[in-house]
């Protein structure tokens, strides 16, 4: 336990930076991705396009290259200065725009399982797209679509160390500390499983209860 | 009509394998560039033929592999570079493990260089990957618990690089508002944040590409040894500069596996008689990068 008793201040900051960094990735990820789930199946050709190109990019970019966009290549375009949030908005950024596309996906993947009856019924009755969205589709796609997105969220989750080599202090930096101040690497790195599992199980009990809360008497 | 065009396909593709093996062969090999820089270090030290090193379970894995595994850095210029091209192998730390290799009866071509980067190093070695390391590695007491050292052959401090237009910082205690940059988690930047007050810091996984921000802008100083901070002013003497003087102090030492006294003692005799290898390889690799330095005692 001395490993994690002596560094205290290591694990914590760690800590603190991957919860930030996921739940900052994870509204931008939900919001985008939805909006971007609606998109692909709108009645609007350009909305449908502009949709599909962002997936096929982004989605097919490896995670680390998405990074290096915002970490490296974004701020000499802007001329922005390091300073304290900065690094950390970037990874949000690169964090939420990557995995919004696999929400996106899982999201239309729900949509598609709304029987088409649905939508008619509710254009039929002069609802807008907007309407038959918000207020017939969706409640209903959300509810099939908790399983798949959770494991998005929970990708998310572990993805977040990759910031470790982009300036971020999370816990997937904890390691590279911590072995500087002679800690045996391979028990931190133990540890910082234990955590990470520690946290899975919170998102899988979360999705447990969203499941129980929302199901359909069939 | 699909066969055939496979077929034309293939051809092609083998005409063209042909031509880049026949450019291959033609293009100079490495003999020539491998064998003038042999000269320079090969007259510095011999390789030793009559090695007897008793009770060093570290040796004797050596002599039973029939060469020597020594972790080495790739990215400091000066002290350990690796050319991406020729895979060529240069640097003060570099010539330090290859004196010790000689040392010990293994020629340049019985040695496997192994990249390590600085938070695999205690790793490695306790894991038995590698029979020792040089490269910029501090002797800590933290470490003393995982791996023994030997040396320290050199002794730097910590300093601050900054743009070579830049007159505001002269020391750690001008960082207030500033953006520092420097390796996650290693020890200069625990330092900086623990024991002075920078405005804020930023880790990359390289200090090359900490240079990179720094010379953008995006970054108003790195802070690491300064001798890995010499390196990148040779590099580029009109965009940098090292501020200040150093504000610790790192002594450099060669990472063995714990508890093997004989090669300890063996590398530390190396060191204490070799003074004037050691200046050769100071003034080759070091003086140019304008650093000052003279031969450290070893330990006990």
């Amino acid at each position: 336990m001395g490993v994690i008793s002596d560094n205290l201040d290591v694990w914590w900051e760690g800590l603190l930076g991957t919860l930030i960094l996921f739940a900052g990735g994870g509204v931008v990820a939900l919001v985008l991705g939805t909006v971007v789930g609606a998109m692909r199946v709108s009645p609007v050709p350009v909305a449908r396009a502009v949709g599909t190109l962002y997936v096929n990019t982004v989605r097919n970019t490896p995670l680390t290259l998405v990074f290096f966009a915002f970490a490296f290549a974004l701020p000499p375009l802007l001329g922005l200065k390091l300073t304290a949030p900065v690094p950390l908005v970037l990874a949000v950024c690169a964090l939420g725009i990557y995995t919004a596309t696999y929400v996106a996906e899982t999201i239309r993947s729900g949509i598609n399982t709304v029987p088409v009856g649905q939508a008619e019924a509710a254009r039929a009755v002069g609802l807008t797209f907007g309407q038959v969205m918000t207020l017939v589709v969706m409640p209903q796609a959300f509810r099939s679509v908790i399983p798949p997105l959770m494991s998005v969220l929970i990708a998310l989750l572990k993805n977040t160390t990759v910031a470790a080599g982009f300036s971020v202090l999370n816990l997937g930096s904890v390691r590279a500390y911590l072995s500087e101040r002679g800690e045996n690497q391979l028990v931190v790195i133990l540890w910082v499983a234990v955590v990470f599992v520690a946290l899975v199980l919170l998102l899988s009990w979360l999705q447990r209860s969203l499941e129980q809360r929302w199901r359909v008497a069939r | 009509m699909r066969t055939p065009r496979l077929l034309a396909g293939l051809g092609l593709v083998a005409v063209a394998a042909l031509g880049l093996t026949a450019c291959n062969s033609g293009s100079p090999t490495d003999p020539g560039g491998a064998a003038g820089d042999d000269e320079t270090t090969e007259a510095l030290w011999e390789v030793e033929t009559d090695v007897s090193l008793d009770d060093s379970p570290t040796y004797e894995r050596m002599v039973e592999r029939g060469g020597v595994v020594v972790g080495v850095k790739n990215d400091q210029p000066g002290l350990g570079v690796e050319d991406a091209v020729t895979g060529e192998r240069s640097g003060f730390d570099v010539d330090i493990a290859r004196w010790i290799a000689a040392s010990l009866g293994f020629d340049e071509d019985q040695i496997t260089y192994q990249t390590i980067p600085s938070a695999n190093r205690e790793q490695a070695i306790v894991n038995g990957d590698i029979d020792y390391y040089v490269g910029t590695y501090s002797i800590t007491d933290s470490r003393k618990q995982q791996i023994d050292f030997a040396g320290p052959y050199f002794i730097t401090g910590q300093g601050l690089l900054v743009a070579a237009d830049d007159d505001s910082i002269s020391g750690p205690d001008d960082l207030a508002g500033k953006v520092v940059c420097s390796v996650t988690g290693s020890t200069p930047l625990q330092r900086i944040r623990d024991e002075y007050a920078p405005g804020d810091t930023v880790e990359n996984d390289t200090y090359s590409q900490c240079v990179e921000q720094l010379k953008q802008g995006q970054v108003d100083a790195i802070t690491t040894d300064e001798a890995i901070l010499a390196g990148y002013v040779a590099l580029e003497p009109e965009a940098l500069k090292i501020a200040g003087e150093p504000f610790s102090e790192e002594r450099y030492g060669v990472g063995l596996p714990k508890g093997d006294t004989a090669l300890k003692d063996h590398i530390n005799a190396l060191l204490d008689g070799g003074g004037d290898v050691w200046t050769a390889l100071f003034e080759e690799h070091l003086a140019p990068a304008g650093i000052d330095g003279t031969q450290p005692e070893t330990d006990d």
